[in-house]
């Protein structure tokens, strides 16, 4: 079934602290990611291709370029006069200034919107939570198995981010999350992926405030596994969690390492703010390997394992290994960047040498100058 | 009641571009594709935006569903706007009957009641199927400057290829003293770009009469602008010296999208300043993949590139897989190009399958001996050349072409 009837919900914002070199100036919906997007695009390109018609982004802090990128939400079709994309800003119910301290506060915050949404369902995403699968069929399963709360779930060992629950199962019935046991070990771990019918969380989310709730995981699913049927969804495809720059650094590498295929399908289309640039350019001699080059870059020197986005430029003898670059940096002659991240309009000045290594990858912040 | 519009463009699309063989079977000319990602209509349209001119009208006739489709409402390049934007304007019924554009003056003069809702001071006429980047600001300032009542855009050309355009002479003041349409001897390199800008109240009434004159072919260079000359009207050249180029050969397409290559040639698409734009598909960056080989070449979104690409264009989607080979060559969206298979010296279009051991056009210097059975092979939209089947240089292929059993 076509999912018009569900009001998806993003946040864009909710683990922001987990990549604090790339959220410095941006949300986590906002981080350029895969050459030509930002990671808000997976859930909401998810969302639209199964047919949700109304999105709702919450957004905490520094949302500047998340309103650019969405802008009136036309590159994912959600420029309507009935439902479409709204930007959520801060909302002050608490008394903290609109900036909400956990997700019991966001939703609090998101509590008008939701009654005046004629959906029936609602569907949370992070930004995070790099994916591409099928609502569509989560969302049918959710409604054919008759039960209160559906949660997507991967195994895995889980990511090192506060609050992410772990679903203990019983069959597909969750018993218990837990939300504190970050040992490090394999376990099943939520996506935050969350489909429930929107009477549900109203009520759920008024019950908690009642009583100062502080914990979605802890004191709306684990309080309630005995009282409401909850279940678990079992993804196998790709689906990565970024808990950290590492993480985002081996996602990258990943995608590079062929991984890309099963993010990107033909039939799931990830739509973002288009830039016309041109197609990108390979000049003589210039070598490039098991890397994703968006449009817009020229390429004169070598580029290997490496993922570069929009109008990125390799000069003559650059050599570009095991590395992200992002949008409008330029790598100059001789030049060499290893093991590395360069954020946006990063300039690598000729014969300079950067290496980080795989393990430990080294940043370099938007702007600068090397 | 419309705001104002101080200078609307009429943009002529509905050629069929006869020269351009198989790939304007189901197109038109204006919506061929060029340079990996666009239309050649996208660069008219883009210079229209980028010059400050947000009321377009986009007259078809040939073909014209997938360019109606491409062009939708125009956000793509911003021309989704309140009070203008873009209009495609086919022909239609009338209470005298049914007519089709008989001529490029009479396409506007099909549309008069169009043009009079902006009430326009000035009207570009716009010809749909040239690749060039230009201000059409700065022209209009020209035009005013000049007082005029129609400036051509006017481009010198190398001698030796003067005899394929209308030529103009020039004055020192930038007057037209004559014009010589396609001489076989030509006296003038200055051609005519087919761009035009008329005052619209004098157009407006040459159309009028042209219309009234039965022996009229209805054209702007054969018939309406002579008679604005021999009436006494101020009519000046404008000179461009920028790239131009009308692809409106096969070897023409071929070229100018390798010009794209050239550094030397002056068309930088990569110019904040005058981006052009166009419809985008949603596809992930390019993937070159390891083993292969990426030289010279433009690469769109969406490609998985395996095997060697030298001096090509590939346009989105377009997969080359491990051990294929393409060697000047076009190659248009969603085309599969198989391992082993050889395309050089060709244009495929869209959708197209290259099965593994095929091999598409053939270099001059293998032809070193008969050139004149040289030139560039094309394949056209949708079909399927079999395992290794051969298209030889300067064949084109609109149907399947059967496997070759060794």
């Amino acid at each position: 079934m076509r999912a018009s009837n569900v009001l998806g919900i993003i946040y864009s914002s909710i683990y922001d602290e987990a990549l604090p070199e790339l959220t410095h100036v941006r949300t986590m919906g906002s981080v350029p990611f895969a050459g030509r997007y930002r990671l808000i695009d997976f859930p909401l390109s998810g969302m639209v291709n199964c047919g949700i018609t109304a999105v709702g982004v919450n957004t905490k802090s520094n949302y500047r370029s998340l309103m650019d990128h969405l802008g009136s939400g036309k590159p994912w079709d959600l420029s309507r006069k009935h439902d479409g994309l709204t930007i959520l800003p801060p909302f002050d119910l608490a008394g903290n200034g609109g900036i909400y301290r956990n997700r019991i506060e966001a939703l609090q915050s998101m509590m008008n919107y939701f009654s005046f949404a004629n959906k029936e369902y609602v569907l949370f995403c992070d930004s995070n939570v790099v994916c591409n699968i099928d609502y569509e069929a989560f969302i049918d399963g959710h409604i054919k198995s008759g039960a209160d709360i559906t949660i997507a779930y991967k195994y895995g060992q889980k990511p090192k981010l506060q609050n992410l629950m772990t679903l203990i199962l019983d069959g597909d019935k969750v018993t218990k999350a837990l939300t504190n046991d970050n040992d490090g070990a394999e376990k099943n771990f939520s996506l935050n992926i969350v489909v429930m019918k929107k009477q549900l969380l109203e009520r759920l989310v008024s019950a908690a405030v009642a009583t100062g709730a502080d914990s979605f995981g802890r004191d709306i699913i684990n309080a309630h596994c005995d009282t409401l049927d909850i279940r678990g969804c079992k993804i196998d495809e790709f689906a990565f969690v970024i808990d950290s720059m590492q993480a985002y650094y081996d996602v990258s590498m990943k995608l590079v390492s062929g991984d890309y295929q099963k993010l990107f399908k033909r039939d799931l289309p990830i739509y973002t703010k288009v830039r016309d640039d041109m197609p990108a350019i390979y000049g003589i001699n210039s070598k490039a390997s098991n890397s994703l080059i968006a449009d817009g870059c020229i390429i004169k020197g070598t580029v290997e394992n490496s993922i570069l986005f929009r109008g990125v430029r390799v000069a003559e003898g650059a050599v570009v290994k095991n590395a992200v670059v992002m949008q409008d940096s330029l790598i100059s002659e001789g030049a060499s960047v290893n093991c590395a991240v360069l954020d946006k309009n990063v300039v690598i000045k000729p014969g300079k040498a950067l290496s980080g290594a795989d393990t430990c990858p080294l940043y370099v912040a938007k702007d600068s100058i090397v | 009641m419309t705001k104002k519009t101080e200078c609307l463009a009429m943009l002529l699309a509905g050629g069929q571009g006869s020269r351009l063989g198989i790939l304007t079977k189901h197109i038109a000319k204006p919506a061929v594709p060029y340079g990996g990602k666009y239309r050649i209509i996208d660069f008219p349209l883009s210079n229209c935006i980028n010059s400050g001119i947000d009321c377009v009208g986009v007259l078809t006739q040939y073909q014209p569903l997938e360019l109606n489709d491409y062009i939708g409402n125009g956000a793509a390049w911003d021309l989704d706007r309140a009070g203008g934007g873009v209009h495609v304007l086919s022909p239609y019924q009338q209470i005298k009957g049914t007519e089709w554009y008989k001529g490029t003056a009479n396409a506007i003069y099909q549309n008069i009641h169009f043009i009079d809702r902006y009430n326009p001071e000035y009207v570009a006429v716009l010809s749909g199927d040239h690749i060039y980047k230009m201000d059409y600001a700065k022209m209009l300032t020209y035009h005013k400057e000049k007082d005029a009542a129609c400036t051509i855009a006017m481009l010198e050309v190398p001698w030796e290829e003067a005899s394929r355009f209308g030529l103009m002479f020039v004055n020192d003041d930038g007057s037209i003293s004559e014009f010589e349409e396609k001489p076989k001897n030509p006296r003038s390199n200055k051609a005519s770009m087919g761009v035009y800008i008329f005052t619209w109240k004098k157009l407006r009434q040459y159309l009028i009469d042209d219309e009234n004159n039965p022996n009229s072919g209805n054209d702007f260079g054969h018939d309406v602008i002579p008679a604005m000359h021999a009436a006494g009207e101020r009519l000046f050249a404008y000179r461009f010296d920028g790239y131009w180029k009308d692809v409106g050969t096969i070897d023409s397409l071929w070229e100018a999208n390798l010009d794209l290559l050239n550094p030397k040639v002056d068309l930088d698409l990569s110019d904040d300043s005058w981006r052009i734009y166009s419809k985008t598909p949603a596809a992930p960056p390019h993937f070159i993949a390891e083993g292969a080989n990426v030289e010279n070449s433009m690469i769109s979104e969406g490609c998985y590139i395996g095997g060697e690409v030298d001096y090509s264009v590939l346009f989105s989607n377009v997969t080359v897989e491990p051990g294929a080979k393409v060697r000047y060559a076009i190659v248009m969206p969603g085309t599969v190009i198989k391992a082993g298979a050889v395309v050089e010296y060709a244009i495929v279009a869209e959708n197209t399958v290259i099965e593994e051991g095929a091999h598409v056009g053939n270099s001059p210097e293998e032809l070193k001996d008969r050139l004149d059975d040289w030139g560039i092979a094309v394949v056209g939209e949708n079909i399927t050349i079999g395992k290794n089947a051969a298209v030889a240089a300067k064949q084109m292929i609109d149907t399947d072409v059967q496997e070759v059993v060794s």
